[in-house]
Formats: C-alpha cells, sequence, structure tokens
C-alpha cells in the first residue's frame, strides 16, 4: 500500500493509530488521583510531542542517514516560525499560507547555508552551521528587528494590514474555521479526555512527515545518504559526487525543521528569536541521539520523551512529593525528598543530562536499541531478531549483519 | 587614534579568555584526540571556585556589638567573618577583600583532581569511539554540571568583585599623551590580560622545557612509538587533561570580577571558543591563541559606532562570518596541521 512493503505498512498504521489515539492513551490516570500529575494528555503538550516530532524526523534525515552531526537546525525552526506570523500580519489567521511560506523560506534557507557548510566535513561542518545559526539568531535579536520585532518578538497588532480578514473570520490560529485552539471534552467516569483540534492538525501533519520519511529511508536515495555515512571517499572512488544528496538531505531537514517552526506559531502566534538560539539545536540533537538516530521511530520517541519529561518533572514539587511518600518514616521520607530535590522541579535538566549521558555510553543506538535488545532478550536465539526496521533492513540486504 | 587603542585594549580581557579557554581545548584534543564539550563547565566550575573561596573566607558568626545599637536602642547584632576573628580585623578584612586572587590557590588542586576524575572516569572509554559520540557524551556532562552548580548555587549571577585596590580605573591616555578621559581602561582586565599572558607561557614554557613536555609533545607527534619506547604515555595525557582543566578553571577564577558567574556562563563562552579553536587550527596551540586574540579584539572593533553605522549588526556577526570566511578559505584554520579531523 501507498509503496510500501507490507512490514512497512503494518508499522505506518500503528504508528497512526498510535498518534490518532494519543489523548486517550497519555491519560491513564483518572483525574484527581495521586498520579494524575503524569497525565500527558493536555493539549499544549500533545502538539508540541507532534510538533517536536516533526523536528526530529526531520534532523534525522540529516544526521541519521548521512552522519553529518548540523548544529544550525535552531535557525530554520526561527525562520519557519517568523515565516508565519508574518502571514498572519499581512493576509490573516488561517495558518495555511503561513506553513506554505515556512517550508519554502526555510527551504531556500538550508539551501544558502547547506550549499557552504557542506563543503566541509566533520567538526567544520558543524562549527559552520552553528556559526549560520548564532549568526542569524544574533541579527534577529538587533539589527532585523523590523522584520523579528526583537527582543519582544514577532505578533500581530490590531493595526497590522490582515487583508484577506472576513468580517467574521476568527482572530486566532485556524484552518478555514477550525480554531486550533478548540477542544472537545470527554468525561467519562473519573477520566477527562480532551480532543484538541490544533493537535489532531499536528498530528496529521506528523504523520505526513513520517510518511515522507520512511519512503526516503527505504528510496535508492536513502540508500545513498546511508552510503554517505559509511564510507565517503569510496563512493567517490566509484565515480559519484556526493554533494547533491547532502545538500538534498540538508534542504528537506531544513523544510522540516521550518514545518516544525511553523506549527509552533500556529499554536501559540508568537516567533521569538530564543528559537533560534543553539541550545534549541542541542534539543533536537539530544532527541534523536536519545531516540536513536537512524532509525525511523527513534527521533519521534526521544521528542516525545524529553518534552514528557520536561513538562511532568519540572511540575513535580514539594507537596506532591510528601504526598507520595508521606507514609514513610520521617527520617527516610526526608532522605528521599533531599535526593529526588536533585532531579524534579526546576532542576530537571539534570535528570536528562544524567539519562543522556547513560544513554550515549551504554546504549549509542538509543531507546529503540534498548527496546530491541530487550526484545531480543525475549525471543529464541535463532529466531529473527529486532523489530520492523531490523526486519526490513534485512529484506533489503541479505548479506551477513554488521 | 585614541579610539582605535581603547578598542584594542577593550578585546584584550574578551580575547583572553577565549586564548585561555581554546587553549586547554586544544590540549585536549591535541593530546587525547578527544572533543571536549565540558570545557565551558570547566571554565564555569572555575569561576564557582571563587565564589566558594568568597563564600568560605566570609563565613561568619554572630556577635552583640554594645557600640552600636539600633533605633530602638538596642545593642545591634553585627556578623564577624571568622578570619576577622582569628587575625585581627585588619588583616582579616584584607582577606577576605583579596578572595578571588586567593581563589587561585584553591581552584588549581580542584580543577587538577576535577580533570583528573573526568579523564579516568568517563573520557577514557571515549578514546576509539567516534567524534560525534565524543561531542554528545561530554555535552551531557557539561548540562549535568551546569545544573548541579544551579541547584547549589541559584540561577542568579553572584557578584563577586575584585580587591578594593584594582577596583579603579587607569588613564592610559595620560601615558600616551592624549588627553584626560579619553582611553580609560579598569585594572582589574588589565590584570586579567597579564594574568593570561603569564598563564599561555607557563603552558608554552612547561611544554618546551621540561622532560615532561617534551613526552608531551612526542606523544602528540606519534603516540605509538612513544608508548613503544616505554613511557606510559597515557598517564602523562591524564596529567595534560588535569593541566588543560586547570587552565580554564583559573581562566574562569579571574573572570569572575569583569562579570558575575551564574551558571551558564561557560556555555556562552563555550560556542564562542569552539570557533576559535576552529579559526586556529584544530589541534594547533599557538593558532588557538592567536585566534583567540584575534577574534577578541575583531570583536572589539566591530562594536565602534562608526564601524556599525556602515555595516549594521555587524558587531553581533564578525566572530562567525571571520570562522566562516576562515573555514571557506583555508580549510584546516590558521595554523592546523595536516591530517587533523580530516576523515
Amino acid at each position: 500500500m501507498l509503496g510500501l512493503s507490507k512490514k512497512d505498512t503494518t508499522f505506518l498504521l500503528i504508528v497512526i493509530f498510535l498518534t490518532m489515539a494519543t489523548p486517550i492513551l497519555l491519560q491513564p490516570f483518572p483525574e484527581g488521583s495521586a498520579m494524575a500529575t503524569f497525565n500527558a494528555g493536555y493539549p499544549d503538550l500533545m502538539q508540541r510531542f507532534a510538533i517536536f516530532g516533526i523536528f526530529a524526523i526531520g534532523f534525522n534525515i540529516l544526521f541519521g542517514l548521512t552522519g553529518y552531526l548540523s548544529f544550525g537546525h535552531a535557525a530554520f525552526l526561527g525562520v519557519g516560525s517568523y515565516s508565519v506570523v508574518w502571514m498572519y500580519k499581512l493576509l490573516d489567521y488561517n495558518v495555511l499560507p503561513g506553513l506554505v511560506l515556512a517550508i519554502i523560506t526555510s527551504g531556500i534557507f538550508a539551501l544558502a547555508i547547506g550549499y557552504i557548510s557542506l563543503r566541509r566535513t566533520g567538526i567544520y561542518f558543524s562549527i559552520l552551521t552553528l556559526a549560520f545559526a548564532q549568526m542569524s539568531f544574533n541579527l534577529a535579536y538587533s539589527v532585523l528587528t523590523p522584520l523579528t520585532n526583537g527582543e519582544t518578538g514577532l505578533q500581530v497588532y490590531t493595526d497590522d494590514p490582515q487583508i484577506l480578514m472576513g468580517e467574521n473570520a476568527p482572530n486566532v490560529p485556524h484552518l478555514f474555521g477550525l480554531v486550533m485552539r478548540d477542544s472537545y471534552q470527554l468525561d467519562l467516569g473519573g477520566w477527562l479526555f480532551t480532543f484538541n483540534i490544533g493537535y489532531y492538525f499536528c498530528a496529521v501533519i506528523a504523520i505526513l512527515a513520517f510518511y515522507l520519511s520512511l519512503r526516503i529511508f527505504r528510496s535508492p536515495f536513502g540508500m545513498m545518504l546511508r552510503a554517505i555515512k559509511t564510507n565517503q571517499t569510496r563512493l567517490n572512488y566509484t565515480g559519484l559526487n556526493a554533494r547533491p544528496y547532502t545538500l538534498a538531505a540538508f534542504v528537506i531537514s531544513g523544510m522540516y525543521a521550518g514545518l516544525a517552526g511553523g506549527l509552533l506559531a500556529a499554536m501559540d502566534p508568537l516567533a521569538g528569536a530564543e528559537r533560534m538560539q543553539w541550545t534549541a539545536s542541542g534539543e533536537v540533537i539530544l532527541m534523536t541521539i536519545l531516540g536513536g538516530a537512524g532509525t525511523l521511530m527513534g527521533p519521534v520517541l526521544g521528542a516525545g520523551f524529553i518534552k514528557y519529561f520536561e513538562n511532568i518533572f519540572s511540575k513535580i514539587n514539594d507537596t506532591m512529593l510528601h504526598g507520595w511518600f508521606g507514609w514513610m518514616p520521617d527520617g527516610i521520607e526526608d532522605a528521599i525528598l533531599f535526593v529526588s530535590h536533585f532531579f524534579v522541579g526546576k532542576s530537571w535538566h539534570l535528570t536528562l543530562g544524567l539519562m543522556f549521558m547513560l544513554v550515549v555510553i551504554f546504549l549509542p543506538g538509543g531507546l529503540v536499541e534498548g527496546a530491541q535488545r530487550i526484545g531480543r532478550l525475549f525471543r529464541r536465539r535463532g529466531r529473527k531478531a529486532g523489530g520492523p526496521e531490523a526486519e526490513a533492513a534485512r529484506q533489503r540486504n541479505p548479506g551477513p549483519a554488521e | 587614534m585614541d579610539a582605535i587603542i581603547l578598542q584594542v585594549l577593550n578585546g584584550l580581557d574578551k580575547g583572553s579568555a577565549y586564548a585561555l579557554i581554546a587553549l586547554g581545548l586544544t590540549l585536549i584534543f591535541g593530546t587525547l584526540g578527544v572533543v571536549n564539550f565540558a570545557h565551558g563547565a570547566l571554565f564555569m566550575l572555575g569561576a564557582f571556585c571563587a565564589v566558594t573561596m568568597q563564600r568560605i573566607l566570609s563565613a561568619s558568626y554572630t556577635v552583640i556589638d554594645e557600640t552600636k545599637t539600633d533605633f530602638l536602642g538596642n545593642p545591634q547584632k553585627v556578623d564577624v567573618p571568622y578570619v576577622e576573628g582569628w587575625f585581627g580585623p585588619d588583616i582579616g578584612t584584607a582577606i577576605v577583600d583579596w578572595s578571588v586572587p586567593l581563589a587561585i590557590l584553591f581552584a588549581i588542586p580542584v580543577m587538577l583532581l576535577i580533570g583528573y576524575i573526568m579523564e579516568r572516569g568517563l573520557i577514557k572509554h571515549f578514546y576509539k569511539r567516534p567524534h560525534a559520540d565524543q561531542i554528545l557524551v561530554t555535552f551531557g556532562l557539561a548540562i549535568v554540571l551546569q545544573e548541579l552548580i544551579k541547584y547549589f548555587y541559584g540561577a542568579n549571577p553572584i557578584p563577586t568583585p575584585a580587591p578594593e585596590v584594582f577596583r579603579g580605573s587607569f588613564d592610559f591616555g595620560l601615558l600616551l599623551g592624549f588627553a584626560e578621559n579619553t582611553i580609560i581602561y579598569p585594572y582589574w582586565r588589565m590584570i586579567y590580560f597579564v594574568f593570561s599572558l603569564v598563564i599561555i607561557g607557563a603552558v608554552f614554557g612547561f611544554l618546551q622545557f621540561t622532560t615532561f613536555g617534551m613526552v608531551v609533545r612526542a606523544g602528540m607527534a606519534d603516540r605509538e612509538t612513544v608508548g613503544l619506547l616505554g613511557i606510559n604515555i597515557d598517564r602523562k595525557f591524564t596529567i595534560m587533561f588535569g593541566i588543560a582543566a586547570a587552565v580554564a578553571g583559573l581562566a574562569g577564577v579571574m573572570y569572575t570580577p569583569i562579570n558575575s558567574p551564574n551558571y551558564h556562563m561557560g556555555m556562552d563562552f563555550l560556542v564562542l571558543s569552539f570557533v576559535v579553536v576552529v579559526v586556529g587550527g584544530m589541534g594547533s596551540l599557538p593558532g588557538a591563541v592567536l585566534a583567540g586574540f584575534m577574534l577578541g579584539i575583531l570583536e572589539a572593533f566591530a562594536s565602534m559606532n562608526w564601524i556599525k553605522d556602515i555595516v549594521p549588526g555587524i558587531d553581533q556577526i564578525i566572530i562567525y562570518l571571520v570562522a566562516i570566511l576562515i573555514l571557506l578559505t583555508r580549510p584546516r584554520g590558521l595554523m592546523g596541521r595536516k591530517g587533523v579531523m580530516e576523515e
């Protein structure tokens, strides 16, 4: 179906099902129970899962396939956001023209930056992309204020032209009248499920993005990118020029980043320069590696993982800790509270940093590799190991595995 | 003319910081072949050594001072630092006042130890892994160190003033025959520059004129051969890692009076010092120092008003612009060696 093998179709269908059922799956605990903090089924967080999933999928096309580590993808995220807000200001609050423009401008940006940066490889490439992104960030903060509104961040004002704005058009982001922040809430015996239009909009785009990356992974183009990662010199000796392929991968992943940035502005009509800072590039690297670079599902998992911890761990405070551990003897409770202070609340970054280090040290393939190892433990030796990923890889190259 | 001299001076102190951090990075890269993204965190740890020293020295006990009274007429409680209690008020105040220079003594062993632990505990296991893995694990380590500091010292910048005598400014203009108040330069920045020159000189001297340094240089050139000659080169390289950490730490200690330290100062410097290292040429020590000062001064020049009028925004991007130009025209940086990081 859709040009996919049977295995991949099943995989895609599972992904679609999981994405569509997210508002239910992420709400496993009833409202008001002690565990309700761990519920992640609220619109803002779910939108972030989908958006940063797109960002990480795009980054993975570059880093996971070609091995080029870009430290400047945040620039495209910012460009995408600015494009969408400008379309709000000039046309109206419909998100579609903005998203199209976001993809186009970030594509042009990526073409220009990639054309220059891809002349170098390794750490030089990383530094070049970092330099370009930091330049964009610094300029957006200072000289480009007429375009970006500097530190305040770009937003829509009442005296903006908005030439397509109709009489009754909503003055919040919408898609042909479907307002992004509208939700339908379903109260089911203690469980509260929120079905948000914005989330489903992001989810549909994320599925499309995922499908596209699946096709790229399975295409001859994807094979070429993998060949670049494996041994670029050997590829050159066979008479192939790697540059057009890497450039294409860079532009595609830049467009993904622009789309993600555009969606961020589509959910919340604001665009700030801090989205372009290099820490944002660092974040997408963390997501991709944590999940598993070069795998299909990994980056999405990593993005979900980081965003979940960012939102849930940082919410945990003393009262809640006391609620959970209050039944223990005082001394032990104090000790547990003292230790957990390092990891929750404002210092959740420590948890992230430690987890990231552990993954890099022990699981270079990320969470996906971890899952595969666990999966292998439960199967007998000699039977086919690995998930659909490894399966598909075996179909393509039946030779001995690395 | 006076404006140009002023900008050169202004560039020197930032350039010194860049040069010191880049020197440490290059030492680590040249010896161990590891790209250390946690180096900015080491700089930050050094700065917080100064903060800790200040805290220790001004640790106080409370006494009731009968001579002073508050508005109700009750005797007032006064905090007296322990050092004042021990050495008398004059010397005590002086010691508290000089906490930043004193922190150097404290920072050297601490940073050497941290460097040693870092190398033996973590970096050692990453020699055979790809550079991307090294970057990622040290990046994770930087986040962890940063958050630990944030946990213990809070997120706000902590003022750590220089000793009283160095707080003023020095009128360079008078010395060179310009009008009064044209070239004014704070004492501490001058000290920072001289200090960095001393450290850089010491590192180069150490590598050039001691037997240890000779072995290290030989190891940088050809690790296997040195190993075959029966020298435990790994051990020497571990010590070099400690020294590199100490250099970054000292740069941090002395930088605290210029900018109050906060937990993310390391990350701010890290990006720029990586640009500096790459511009100077990976693995080249003189290149790192040269590029550090050069970029610092260029940055200061670009923030002059008449230049900003010609090219708006140039002060924000000059370093990156120069980095891009140099990387495209001289792929190995200014003084890079052949075959380094070119896989």
